[in-house]
């Protein structure tokens, strides 16, 4: 019988098994960024151990960056801090640095796959619960801790349980103004943010062959809100003409005889899986969050669920949180909720295309007054890039601010936070209670181009109906 | 192998009622900047004890007839969100040293395992009664016993489970891997030259 993906790269990685059953799995690919590494390097130092492999560690420094202050010292010591202790780190232990200076920089999610670090059939991990992103690629990506961090730097292995795989089929044709987020916010709010416990989602179907490698990661990036660990499509022609002629890639023959590689890691058509999903691409709305965590999603014509709805007791209980945090009625509908900010960004939606995808549409169009529109862009090269197509000068004219790369509202350990209880509409990927940095702060997670949508009307609107689809 | 074996946890408990506690409330992203994990007791589920005026809430984690206490217990999906490590060890510092829920999510169930702070799981009916008897009894020592998989609080006794692997590790002290991994050394040496992707 043939294996899935996920199986043939566990095996070509796997060690031996320890004695508390797990496996011993060699990390071939270590990301870090200044929140989790430090702790993991001063274990390292209190141990009087070396980083076994430098050249497999990659650093970014993405969390705690001012996207609007390019200049240290930054404003906020415990940030300059971090930084410097990262670039330490690195200098000390040969690790390659993707510092601020170096035009690279960026959100450690979308670094990766740009230089062409993430590929197939490798294993990468990361002290971040989004490394699932680069699933995307035909890699098997897992977060982990910080004390796991520290035995990638001295060792280059985790141990680790074996997943189990989950296929998820997404066939037909997505509506008009249905994008990857929507695809990703839907299968969670059908499988449930804790569905995914155990699994690593295999994502397929004729959606996912048409999607670009940017959408994949989008719909991997989320595999985590889903409760599985790592998220994956197998690699194809889309994934090799994304890797070719990036940085860190092979290239001439090398890069061939690096293609027939990856090729065979793609799960093969007899393989088995523990469970089989499949979801009609018509099926799928633009899906809007209304609730506290990534399952409350509803189609934006939808309403939102009123307690009694809830099935069980605990889901009336959560439903019930939910609607005391976020000051909305059970019953009402999501469309016309008044907007104080739009974030468009981060590890989910900062790529290229969808900055290019919403400058299509907002072109000549302006923000609602008393909106608070921002686009950061997830990495310099994405910023770079948007630049020189002039994309910054359409978000600027529309009247958002145009930011430097980094994390930015996603999560509060830099300056961009909420106030108060403000709404805001996000393409990031968590809408927790306090996650933007206000503890009565409201989320709504959705696509770029329905925070673009928000963002112009000023309040949450069918993006098909503001742009005419 | 660490000499730290942990077979049986017990002290009084307190009990963090609702399903999804995610890590962004077991530890707010911004006390998250800091090159340490030293201090990070202090800001334990600051937000939920807290208001943003600085005011304490009227919680159970503010209540001092809870103060002593060193289990938690809580709902279904505890620890789901960010892999942050930060959040087991801010409830470790915090004087924790076990976790009984209806369910853990996956990171940070490993996470907590590594430093040696227990997770079991008890079902929906037992952690009910559980939560009742804390609060009528806040003194009450509870005990988790990982030889019997039992959680005991009075004379009331209820099953608990844990994954096999991490039981086993906690009991025999080897639940920090480290030491193990880095045995291996020759082994790692082996599978790296045959993958073409990690030059040496
Ligand atoms: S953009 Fe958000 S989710 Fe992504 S790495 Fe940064 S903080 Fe985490």
């Amino acid at each position: 019988m043939g294996k899935t993906l996920f199986e043939k790269v566990w095996d070509a990685h796997s060690i031996k098994e320890l004695s508390n059953g797990q496996t011993q799995l060699l990390i071939g690919t270590h990301l870090i960024h200044e929140v989790t590494s430090p702790q993991a390097f001063g274990m390292l130092r209190e141990r009087g151990l070396n980083v076994r492999f430098p050249q497999r560690t990659f650093a970014t420094v993405d969390h705690i960056v001012p996207t609007n202050e390019m200049v240290e010292p930054y404003s906020d010591p415990l940030a300059q801090g971090m930084i410097e202790e990262l670039r330490k780190n690195c200098s000390d232990n040969d690790i390659t640095f993707f510092d601020t200076n170096t035009g690279k920089q960026g959100v450690v999610h979308i670094v990766g796959p740009e230089q062409g670090i993430t590929q197939p059939g490798t294993t990468i991990a990361c002290g971040d619960s989004h490394t699932s992103t680069h699933g995307a690629f035909g890699a098997i990506a897992f977060g982990i801790g910080t004390s796991q961090v520290r035995d990638v730097l001295a060792t280059q292995t985790i141990a680790l349980n074996k997943l189990n795989v989950r296929r998820i089929n997404v066939n037909g044709e997505l509506l008009p103004g249905v994008y990857a987020k929507d695809v990703i916010l839907h299968i969670i709010r059908i499988l449930g943010t804790n569905g995914g416990t155990g699994f690593a989602y295999e994502y397929g179907g004729d959606v996912f062959d048409r999607f670009s490698m940017e959408e994949r990661m989008t719909v991997c990036n989320m595999s985590i809100e889903g409760g599985a660990r790592a998220g994956y499509v197998n690699p194809d022609q889309v994934t090799f003409d994304y890797l070719k002629g990036r940085k860190y890639c092979p290239s001439g023959s090398a890069f061939d005889d690096a293609v027939a590689r990856w090729k065979n890691f793609a799960s093969d058509e007899d393989c088995k899986y523990s469970d089989v999903v499949s979801i009609n691409a018509k099926d799928i709305q633009p899906t809007v969050t209304w609730g506290i965590n990534p399952g409350q999603g509803i189609g934006i014509n939808e309403s939102i669920p009123t307690i009694i709805s809830g099935e069980t007791q605990s889901d009336r209980a959560s439903i019930e949180e939910a609607l005391n945090h976020m000051s909305f009625e059970g019953g009402s509908s999501i469309k016309g909720k008044k907007i104080d900010v739009a974030f468009l960004g981060s590890c989910t939606n900062g790529r290229l295309s969808d900055l290019q995808e919403v400058a299509k549409y907002i072109k000549g169009m302006k923000v609602a007054k008393n909106v608070k529109a921002i686009v950061v862009p997830g990495s310099q090269v994405v910023a770079s890039i948007a630049s020189a197509q002039g994309l910054d000068k359409i978000f600027i004219d529309a009247g958002f601010e145009w930011r430097g790369a980094g994390c930015s509202m996603c999560l509060a350990m830099n300056p961009d936070k909420l106030v108060g209880n403000q709404l805001c509409a996000s393409s990031s990927n968590r809408n927790f209670k306090g996650r933007q940095g206000s503890i009565t702060g409201r989320t709504l997670l959705m696509s770029p181009i329905m925070v673009a949508a928000a963002a112009i009307i000023g309040e949450v609107s069918d993006a098909r109906e503001v742009f005419g689809f | 192998m660490s000499d730290n074996l942990i077979k049986f946890v017990s002290g009084s408990a307190v009990y963090v009622p609702g399903d999804d506690i995610d890590t962004d409330r077991i530890i707010p992203a911004r006390f998250m900047k800091c090159v340490t994990f030293d201090g990070l007791g202090e800001y334990l589920f600051y937000d939920v004890r807290y208001s943003e005026d600085g005011t304490q809430r009227v919680h159970n984690l503010n209540d001092v007839r809870f103060s002593k206490a060193s289990i938690l217990v809580s709902g279904n999906n505890f620890g789901c969100g960010s892999s942050r490590e930060h959040a087991p060890q801010s409830i470790q510092k915090a004087g924790y040293k076990a976790v009984i829920a209806g369910s853990f999510a996956e990171i940070f169930f490993g996470n907590s395992t590594n430093l040696g702070v227990v997770c079991v799981c008890v079902n929906n009916n037992d952690r009910e009664q559980i939560s009742q008897y804390i609060e009528s009894n806040p003194e009450t020592q509870l005990s988790i016993n990982l030889q019997e998989l039992k959680v005991e609080i009075g004379n009331l006794s209820f099953a608990c489970s844990i994954k096999e692997g991490a039981r086993k590790s906690l009991m025999d002290g080897s639940f920090d891997t480290l030491n193990e991994l880095l045995q291996n050394e020759s082994e790692v040496d082996l599978v790296v030259g045959k993958l073409n992707y990690i030059e040496k």
